[in-house]
């Protein structure tokens, strides 16, 4: 079994416009840039992007938005120093946003990928973000019923991949990437280091079954 | 009326941490406590973007860019740490493994409610982040915060008027002012700041401060 692409951009050719995104990452940490820049080269619009943060500075999902490339987001915490581009483009109406709490929003991409319907959740009872969902109380404690969240695509950023797609990370690089990479379809990872020989079995936290394309870009910025 | 820098109020917090406790400190002035547990005593930090353990700052120029804090800080590991993704950390977090998390608001209510991942003003976009997660499954949330708002308004409140992260989740609150218990009764002082009386913080508090 072989799932190294060629290169970024043959990583990401299958991306059609209106597709929508899973990006891996969490503030400035764990971020495909590569496949994020080559996605933009690429030209896809009208995306949904799955992702914890919308972007800081010029970099990452800020390029997307920047270049006018996002129809939706849907993350935790857009609002982050430097997410000028997220702002501009909320302020201006010009994007759709679903703010989800974040360890929902990982438990929903979770459960897409675990093949569930949903779970019950006590994060949000009471609140405006749990307004209009069903609810249901157990033994006098209020949970939230929240369904999977399933993507067509995800980008991810690992540390170090082998052909049979498996993965391994470093540090707090990990985040929401083990779990986008079962919540999508078609999931894509950039490695900073991609080796012929497999991993380690016991080194592996992604394994390949999750995984369709692995590239190696070792740039990391 | 005397007023805790925000150094000193970390400081304060921090005496209330005890040994052993598995903490979660948010996004702002609570990332300030760590710097001031006590000596003799260990605390393990918790942030939710995958790490037990977190350590002090690196010195500069040995910053690793993929070990950051959820305030999106370079940090190292303490003796002890470990990596997780995000489902595992929130699972940490919801399933009440973490002791204690001390958060910042933008208001507090007499009965406990939390308000603080969203204003009323529409332009500007809120942001949840792990906050109602943290609420609901960490036993004792600890909230650090200015007594008061920028114009003087009140922040401790009969109820809140921002959006709820959480519903009759606070157990205290560290102002610059004062430290207050939330009980069945409502708001009951535990100290003051030195300096302050009483009715000098109370002029500034929407909802009674019982003693």
């Amino acid at each position: 079994m072989d799932k190294r692409a060629k290169d970024l951009a043959e990583a990401v050719a299958p991306i059609p416009d209106g597709a929508s995104v899973m990006i891996g990452g969490f503030g400035s940490s764990g971020i495909p840039f590569g496949l994020i820049d080559a996605l933009l080269e690429q030209g896809a619009r009208e995306l949904t992007i799955i992702a914890n943060n919308a972007g800081a500075g010029e970099t990452g999902v800020a390029k997307l938005l920047r270049d006018g490339r996002v129809a939706k987001v849907v993350c935790s915490y857009p609002r982050s120093p430097g997410s000028i581009w997220f702002e501009r483009r909320f302020e201006a109406r010009e994007i759709e946003l679903e703010v989800i709490p974040q360890g929902t929003l990982a438990e929903r991409i979770r459960a897409a990928g675990a093949g569930l319907g949903g779970f019950l959740t006590p994060t949000g009872y009471g609140t405006l973000l749990a307004e209009g969902k069903e609810t249901r109380v157990i033994d006098g404690r209020g949970y939230v019923m929240e369904g999977p969240l399933h993507a067509d695509f995800a980008l991810l950023r690992a540390e170090a991949g082998d052909p049979w797609g498996n993965l391994s990370y470093h540090g707090t690089a990990r985040n929401f990437n083990p779990v986008m990479a079962m919540g999508a379809r078609h999931s894509i990872a950039e490695v900073r280091h991609l080796s012929e020989a497999p991993l380690e079995p016991e080194r592996v936290v992604t394994p390949g079954i999750f995984v369709q394309s692995v590239v190696e870009y070792g740039v990391r910025p | 009326m005397n007023r805790l820098s925000d150094s000193d109020l970390a400081a304060r917090v921090a005496r209330d941490i005890p040994d052993g406790s598995y903490v979660n400190l948010g996004i702002g002035k609570p990332t300030h406590v760590s710097a001031h547990v006590p000596d003799g005593r260990e605390v393990v930090y918790h942030s939710e973007n995958g790490i037990l353990g977190v350590g002090p700052t690196p010195p500069a120029g040995q910053e690793d860019v993929e070990m950051i804090d959820a305030s999106k800080r370079y940090i190292t590991t303490a003796p002890g740490a470990s990596f997780f993704e995000h489902a595992d950390s929130f699972a940490m977090m919801r399933g009440g493994h973490i002791d204690i998390a001390v958060l910042g608001a933008y208001q507090v209510a007499e009965n406990g409610d939390l308000a603080n991942w969203a204003t009323l003003d529409e332009t500007f976009p809120p942001a949840v982040g792990g906050a109602m997660d943290l609420v609901v499954g960490v036993p004792r949330i600890l909230v650090m915060m200015r007594h008061t708002g920028r114009d003087g308004e009140a922040k401790l409140l009969r109820r809140c008027t921002f959006p709820l992260t959480g519903l009759g989740v606070v157990s205290r609150v560290y102002t610059d002012l004062a430290v207050l218990d939330v009980t069945d009764a409502g708001f009951v002082l535990v100290d003051l700041t030195p300096g302050n009386s009483l009715a000098e913080v109370q002029a500034v508090t929407e909802a009674t401060i019982h003693t």
